[in-house]
């Protein structure tokens, strides 16, 4: 990738609560706020960090099937609703699958480099609890290829492609020692998600998480190899942050201390219609993530914080060999030997991640890269983890589908200033 | 006839009663089932749903609809596999919908007997009532073109009685589901000294596909069930009488009622639980008891006076819940009947007063849904009911005795030749009332 021409910052994050089953205050038969509401929480939550929509010059929304779970589209008019000053400007939505949040960042970033906007209002929504999960689960099985492979699909579409994923895996490294390292990745989420409290396992009591997880899945009712916990839920959630130049910085008066830099990015995109070559690999994960850290010049031992896309738990185990920590057949050991939990080098989904904190399919992109600004400007409260001299890097990899579309960012503190070697 | 056979013409009788809706909807389900097999493609199933009220039949449909949906939402999975030649069939929602017709389709709503005539198998889920349920019996078999067996619903009144005096030469078992039948996994089967031994086995194949738990009860009036819930009940009713001197009978109720919900940890208290099989059907139950004479006191006057007053529970054709000794709000008890003001008082006005008489519950108390789910429900139990016998409040004392007299009621239908084992006693409180342990037990010995 060619040297940025213009440095990008983000800067002003915010999300919603994650809403679905787990939050005390979720109520399937009780009215819930809509898409609006969730889009105008987190828009005007950023707007009220930047100066007011005056300082906006453009808006982008990643969102993956409010079509069919809010039978809305054109999801690019409701921008505006968020504040009248936002009317008359370029406003865009962006679409891939569970990446939608991750493209819409990298939308507002080339926007951003190529000059045509100093600001960009950036929003990931989705609202999925309108439905139950198993009408929810046709829907999502929209990320796959409906003409290929729905028909012969399983019911719970999705579980039971990343379920051949993990059955794959057992069969290539052993199923014990992975089944562990699934329990030990939900635990660890929800540990983490205890600690933020917009988390939708924010109020999971569970006294012993890696005996439930490790319940055996019940092929009858759910997927072969998977169990519900090894599953991210159904979540409502919105996550905003502003996208900006330096003169963007400026002009909202957000001073670098205040931002992260993205200092590298890759976006990669898989052929729908071909499935994996390797199952027990997550190659367009990969790829993302190596383009990410060379255009970056950052090696895997300088990142001090990952936000990566474990919608599955063996998902989690994946992006642990796919980013580089562990080699291929040893994601197991690296999380049992809690070298992802917050007290590792490089602690993985410090809110939860997907599993924890919630996955709103097109909104979790955004949401991933106001956890990494809030991790390294030190605005994380009570899941704050250290960030030291040795690892000032995060990184965010969002993967749409089966491992389809990926985006992958590397962020640096954009006000951290550097002491000279003695 | 083979199984499949005997469930292809299929007639419900009372099929849109409360227990009858139930059964015509997991009858039609395993036809269903049985119909999209690939060799049954040539069989025509068809289930007769019965019943007097037209209107009653326009429900039961809605009620179908709602509640296959409801069941092919669980079965998904499975589903898909059954249509997966369907190539129309992409979508978990049309292949859902597909279902619902599917089963729909099995289901033909008619008030005239005669359509039981052709069916191979009548259930027979009418009002408890033993003249009726042996002349519609009598008058099926008489005209029935496929020699029909029968399984009935009757929760009380003895099968060979019914077999007997309807005639039927062994083509009869009791099959009693427990309310609601597709929520309960209980049915009490009873199996007459007549019933044919090719019919039990068909029962008992038929449960196992509806993956119900069965219990076999002896052929004695009120069989294990209702020998234990009218006798409970009973207790209940007394323990009013014996403290409404004292306390006045509003507070009574309340109290008792209270006592037997959340201090004996149950899912609803004795008086809801009346109310929600219904006052009148209470007393039929014990007529068909008492007339059998299978045990002394069975019968009460209260309960004949409140009937008298139009205080009946039971449940509208919604399914929410009539006021009988406790009045409903939102489907909770919210007020109690006083039967001289005929009026009912709201539980705000007695229950603090007698909250503060019963005393609390020991800091081990939980609610039944919490004990139902707990890991360690054995352990939980243990630990409640030892810190209940500790106590001397006048709570703790009232739950003490009605433990103490559950399980007497337990052990007299062993005793009595009833239950033919103490564990089945308690399979059918835990399977078919939801309990959360049952009657027979040493939570309450000195």
């Amino acid at each position: 990738m060619k040297k940025n021409r213009r440095n990008v910052y983000m800067a002003a994050g915010y999300h919603t609560v994650s809403l679905g089953t787990g939050r005390k205050e979720f109520n399937p038969r009780r009215a819930r706020p809509g898409l609006e509401e969730y889009i105008q929480e987190a828009g005007r939550a950023v707007l009220a960090q930047i100066g007011g929509g005056k300082n906006v010059d453009e808006g982008v929304i990643g969102n993956f099937m409010a079509a069919r779970f809010n039978r809305q589209g054109h999801l690019a008019a409701l921008i505006p609703s968020i504040d009248p000053e936002l009317r008359w400007k370029p406003c865009t939505r962006v679409e891939c699958a569970c990446a939608s949040g991750g493209v819409a960042l990298t939308s507002a970033i080339k926007s951003v480099r190529a000059g045509t906007a100093e600001v960009v209002l950036t929003i990931g929504v989705e609202v999925q609890n309108t439905v139950k999960a198993i009408y929810g689960a046709d829907i999502l099985a929209g990320a796959g290829w409906y003409r290929g492979e729905r028909k012969a699909g399983h019911a719970y579409f999705f579980p039971a492609l990343f379920s051949a994923r993990a059955g794959a895996y057992f069969e290539k490294f052993g199923r014990d020692k992975a089944r562990r390292a699934f329990a030990r990745w939900y635990r660890n989420a929800v540990e983490n998600a205890r600690l933020c409290e917009t988390a939708q396992e924010f109020h999971n009591t569970c006294p012993d998480l890696e005996a439930v997880g490790l319940a055996e899945p019940n092929p009858r009712s759910f997927v072969d190899h998977l169990n519900i916990f090894d599953c991210s839920k159904v979540s409502d959630a919105a996550a905003a942050i502003a996208v900006m130049s330096e003169e963007g910085l400026e002009r909202c008066g957000i001073s670098k201390n205040e931002a992260v830099e993205v200092v590298g990015w890759g976006q990669v995109e898989a052929d729908l219609t071909v499935p994996p070559a390797d199952p027990t690999e997550l190659e367009t994960t990969r790829r993302a993530v190596q383009k990410a850290l060379d255009a970056a010049g950052v090696k895997l031992d300088q990142i001090g914080t990952v936000e990566c896309h474990d919608c599955f738990t063996i998902s989690g185990i994946l992006s642990v060999e796919a980013i580089g920590f562990a080699g291929h057949g040893e994601g197991p050991d690296y999380v049992l030997e809690g070298k992802t939990s917050r007290k590792g080098d490089a602690p993985f989904n410090t809110s939860g991640g997907l599993i924890g904190w919630g996955h709103p399919t097109g909104g979790t992109g955004v949401r991933q890269a106001v956890t990494v600004w809030q991790q390294l400007t030190g605005k994380a409260d009570g899941w704050q983890v250290k960030i030291s001299r040795q690892r000032p890097y995060g990184l965010s990899v969002n993967m749409g589908g089966n491992d389809k579309t990926v985006v992958a960012i590397v962020y640096k503190k954009a006000g951290r200033k550097r002491k000279a070697k003695p | 006839m083979n199984y499949v056979e005997r469930l292809e013409k299929v007639a419900v009788l009372g099929a849109a009663g409360k227990m009858g809706s139930g059964i015509v909807l997991l009858t039609a389900m395993e036809m269903a089932d049985l119909s999209l097999d690939p060799g049954n493609r040539s069989r025509d199933f068809a289930l007769y749903a019965v019943d007097i009220s037209e209107p009653a039949l326009t429900g039961l449909l809605r009620y179908l609809r709602d509640q296959v949906r409801r069941a092919a939402e669980k079965k998904t999975v499975g589903l898909r596999g059954v249509y997966a030649s369907r190539a129309d069939l992409v979508e978990n929602e049309e292949v859902i919908r597909q279902y619902v017709e599917d089963v729909l389709a099995i289901v033909r709503p008619t008030t005239r007997l005669e359509a039981a005539y052709g069916a191979g198998l009548v259930f027979e889920a009418t009002n408890e009532n033993p003249d009726l349920k042996i002349k519609l019996l009598g008058q099926i078999h008489d005209h029935s073109q496929k020699d029909a067996w029968f399984l009935t619903n009757t929760s009380s009144i003895p099968i060979h009685e019914i077999d007997g005096k309807a005639g039927l030469g062994g083509r009869l078992i009791g099959f009693h589901f427990y309310n609601p039948p597709a929520v309960q996994k209980l049915v009490e089967v009873i199996r007459a000294k007549s019933t044919l031994p090719e019919l039990a086995d068909f029962a008992l194949q038929y449960a196992k596909k509806l993956r119900k738990v069965v219990v076999p009860s002896n052929d004695v009036a009120g069989f294990i069930g209702n020998g234990h819930f009218m006798r409970d009940a009973l207790h209940g009713i007394s323990e009013v009488e014996r403290l409404a001197p004292e306390f006045g009978f509003v507070d009574a109720v309340y109290m008792v009622n209270k006592v037997s919900q959340d201090f004996l940890i149950r899912p609803m208290g004795i008086f809801q639980l009346v109310d929600y099989v219904g006052l009148d059907i209470c007393q039929c139950i014990l007529k068909v008891m008492s007339d059998r004479s299978v045990g002394s006191g069975l019968q009460n006057s209260l309960l004949d006076r409140l009937i008298a007053a139009g205080v009946r529970g039971g449940q509208f054709a919604d399914g929410s819940q009539k006021d009988g000794f406790l009045k409903y709000e939102k489907g909770r008890p919210a007020g109690i009947y006083d039967p001289e003001a005929k009026a009912y008082v709201p539980f705000t006005e007695v229950g603090p007063r007698c909250d503060e008489r019963l005393g609390p519950l020991p800091a081990s108390g939980r609610p039944w849904k919490s004990v139902i789910q707990a890991a360690d429900r054995a352990g939980t139990l243990q630990g409640y009911f030892r810190d209940l016998r500790t106590m001397t409040t006048l709570g703790a004392d009232l739950a003490g005795r009605y433990g103490r007299k559950a399980k007497e009621i337990g052990l007299g239908l062993v005793k009595d030749g009833v239950a033919q084992k103490e564990e089945d006693v308690n399979t059918v409180m835990l399977t078919g009332f939801y309990h959360a342990y049952g009657p027979i037990n040493a939570y309450f010995d000195d």
